[in-house]
Formats: C-alpha cells, sequence, structure tokens
C-alpha cells in the first residue's frame, strides 16, 4: 500500500494532487504501477472510479480495483471490444473443447464395446480416420482428438484483433469463486453483439464435420 | 442502427443528459431512446465523455459493436460492481481448464487402447505401459 506521507499514490500523481492520508486510490494504487492508473482513468474516469469505490465495502475495493484495471488494459488493447473479445474467445474454446471431448468418448466408447485388442484396434482406428477428420493424425493409426494446446485450433474471427499469441493476451484473472454462473449464461455475448455471433458457426476450414456444440452447463 | 433525428426525437443519451439532440451526434446511431437503460449503464460506469472520445477514435463502421460490448460491460459492473464481466472471464477460463484436462486424459486413453493389449470393457487406468508387446506373424521375432 502507498504512504501518502511519503510518496503520493500513482493516481495522485497522475492528477497532481496532494495524496490525502485518507485518499481512496492509495492502498490499491501504488506509485510503483503509474501504467495501472493511468489506464482505469482513461477508460472509466477518476471520478466513476472514485463512486464505485464508494459504494462497496473495504474488503471489495482490491479486487474490484483489479478487475477495472484489466478491464481498462482489455479495452486499451482492443477499443471495439475489450473484455468482450476475450469472453467470446473463451466460449468459442469452450464449445470447440466440449465438441473434441464428446469425439474423444465417442471413439473411447467404439473401443470399449467392439472388444477389439491391439493390431485390431489400430485397423479399426486407421479405418475410422478415413470415416471422420481430426486435428491430428498420429502414426499409431489414432486419431487423437484436439490437441493438448489452442495453438493447433482454427480460429477465425471476424475481428482482426486477436494475434497468434492469443493465449498471451488472456491473462488469467484470478476472480472469487463466487461468481454467479447462471448470470453469465444469462448475458450471452453472441446475442448481444452482432458480428461475434458469427462465431457459431461450424468452422468451415479443414473439412471439419463434427456435431453442433453444446451449450456449456 | 437506430435513426433519431433530433427534429422529432433526442436520441437515449440526449435525453439522459437533458441536451439537444444535433444532427451529427455520435450518440444518436447507437442509443436509441426506446432503450433509455443501455446508456444509463454506460453513463454510469464509462462516462459520456470517455464513451465519446473513444467513439471518435474508432472507425464509424467499428462503432456499432464498440457500444455493444460497452454496454455488455456496463451492465455486467452494474450487476456486479467487484467483478463485473471479468468475472465472467475468470469462470470461462476455468472451464476450458477442466475440460481440456479431461480432453487429455480421454486422448491417454485413446492411446492406451491402441498401444496396449487391453481387452475391451476393461478401464485403462493412468500408469500402463505404452508400446505393443504382442507382435503380428509378418514382423521378425
Amino acid at each position: 500500500m502507498a504512504s501518502s506521507s511519503n510518496s503520493p499514490c500513482a493516481a495522485c500523481k497522475f492528477l497532481r494532487r496532494k495524496c490525502q492520508p485518507e485518499c481512496v486510490f492509495a492502498p490499491y494504487f501504488p506509485p510503483d504501477q503509474p501504467q495501472k492508473f493511468a489506464n482505469v482513468h482513461k477508460v472509466f474516469g477518476a471520478s466513476n472510479v472514485t463512486k464505485l469505490l464508494n459504494e462497496l465495502h473495504p474488503h471489495q475495493r482490491e479486487d474490484a480495483v483489479n478487475s477495472l484495471a484489466y478491464e481498462a488494459d482489455m479495452r486499451l488493447r482492443d477499443p471495439v471490444y475489450g473484455c468482450v473479445g476475450v469472453i467470446s474467445l473463451l466460449q468459442h474454446q469452450l464449445r470447440q473443447l466440449q465438441m473434441d471431448l464428446s469425439c474423444a468418448k465417442s471413439e473411447l466408447s467404439k473401443y470399449q464395446n467392439l472388444g477389439i485388442t491391439g493390431h485390431g484396434l489400430i485397423a479399426a482406428a486407421a479405418a475410422a480416420a478415413t470415416a471422420t477428420t481430426h486435428h491430428h493424425q498420429q502414426n499409431l493409426g489414432i486419431n487423437l482428438i484436439g490437441s493438448g494446446g489452442s495453438n493447433h485450433r482454427d480460429h477465425h474471427y471476424h475481428h482482426q484483433f486477436f494475434p497468434s499469441n492469443q493465449q498471451q493476451m488472456i491473462r488469467t484473472f484470478d476472480a472469487a469463486n463466487n461468481y454467479d454462473a447462471s448470470s453469465l449464461l444469462a448475458m450471452n455475448v453472441s446475442a448481444s453483439i452482432g458480428q461475434i455471433s458469427q462465431l457459431q458457426q461450424p468452422r468451415a476450414a479443414g473439412g471439419d464435420d463434427r456435431r453442433t456444440a453444446i451449450d456449456p452447463s | 442502427m437506430a435513426s433519431s433525428s433530433s427534429y422529432n426525437c433526442p436520441c437515449a443519451a440526449c435525453k439522459f443528459l437533458r441536451r439537444k439532440c444535433m444532427p451529427g451526434c455520435i450518440f444518436a446511431p447507437y442509443f436509441p431512446p426506446e432503450e433509455p437503460q443501455k446508456f444509463a449503464n454506460v453513463h454510469k460506469i464509462f462516462g459520456a465523455s470517455n464513451v465519446s472520445k473513444l467513439l471518435h477514435e474508432l472507425l464509424p463502421h467499428q462503432r456499432e459493436d464498440a457500444v455493444n460490448s460497452l454496454a455488455y460491460e456496463a451492465e455486467a459492473r452494474v450487476k456486479d460492481p467487484v467483478y463485473g464481466c471479468v468475472g465472467a472471464i475468470s469462470f470461462l477460463q476455468r472451464q476450458v481448464e477442466r475440460l481440456q484436462k479431461e480432453l487429455d486424459a480421454a486422448n491417454a486413453d485413446l492411446i492406451r487402447y491402441a498401444c496396449n493389449d487391453i481387452p475391451s470393457g476393461i478401464a485403462c487406468t493412468a500408469g500402463s505401459k505404452f508400446g505393443s508387446s504382442h507382435g503380428s506373424s509378418a514382423e521378425a521375432g
């Protein structure tokens, strides 16, 4: 926490004012992180942040400031979509993973049900490989579903923002576990933003003929 | 886009701000008068001048998506003042991690079925050796 008696907090430094002992920003905007407040100020404005913090209990303020800083950072990186672009990407990844998992479980159940062992499995897998298309084909003749990381996934996004190192852009935010999942589902990003809804279209590249996505539950 | 003529009806932003909605109003195409809450939320969280600056920095064809994403974030922040839409990101990230682990486990099982001489119906467990232990009759002994 910044001590206003020694050094003004990043907010008061930015605003060029004296940092009072009771400064609402001081605990959350240390002077060694000037960019954090600069971003928050640019996107939300100091007075909006003050009002928001004053409406919260003191123990909630640190998380609130950090989430605001995250949102501001995302908005500055992507002025059109901000955090919503991240949500859209994650929803897409989730749908893809669900499809991949469904395919993998279906493949597994075939082997479990057919009662084929050893080389017979390999032959059956090779035959299955010609019927469906997957991302990777191992030299064992088994098609592993999906991949170990998102680098192999084929992303087709209509907004040009996402670089190839998408995962690095999505910094993990460790929010508390009391997030209400039902409110996420109620706020369907794809329904509210026209162009992003096109991400729900089945992927055309690669001849992928997988089943339609299963909604996250 | 909603076309709001200042001669007929001010846009939701100008109504909220109690000002005349001029013909070139930056907000008018995106804040129709029949959606007052949309601007109210955006104003509360971001402020009218921040939104105006942001829209002016974008190309016209980008503005609608930008406004809609701001409206989404503002609504999320109003409903959850501590985490806003970042709570959704955190939730989705955990879901992605969970499913990725499940997928990795399923793929590992697929490999085991291919490599091991495991009769069907017997569940594979972690730790079973890879590699075929049986050779076909065509292989050299």
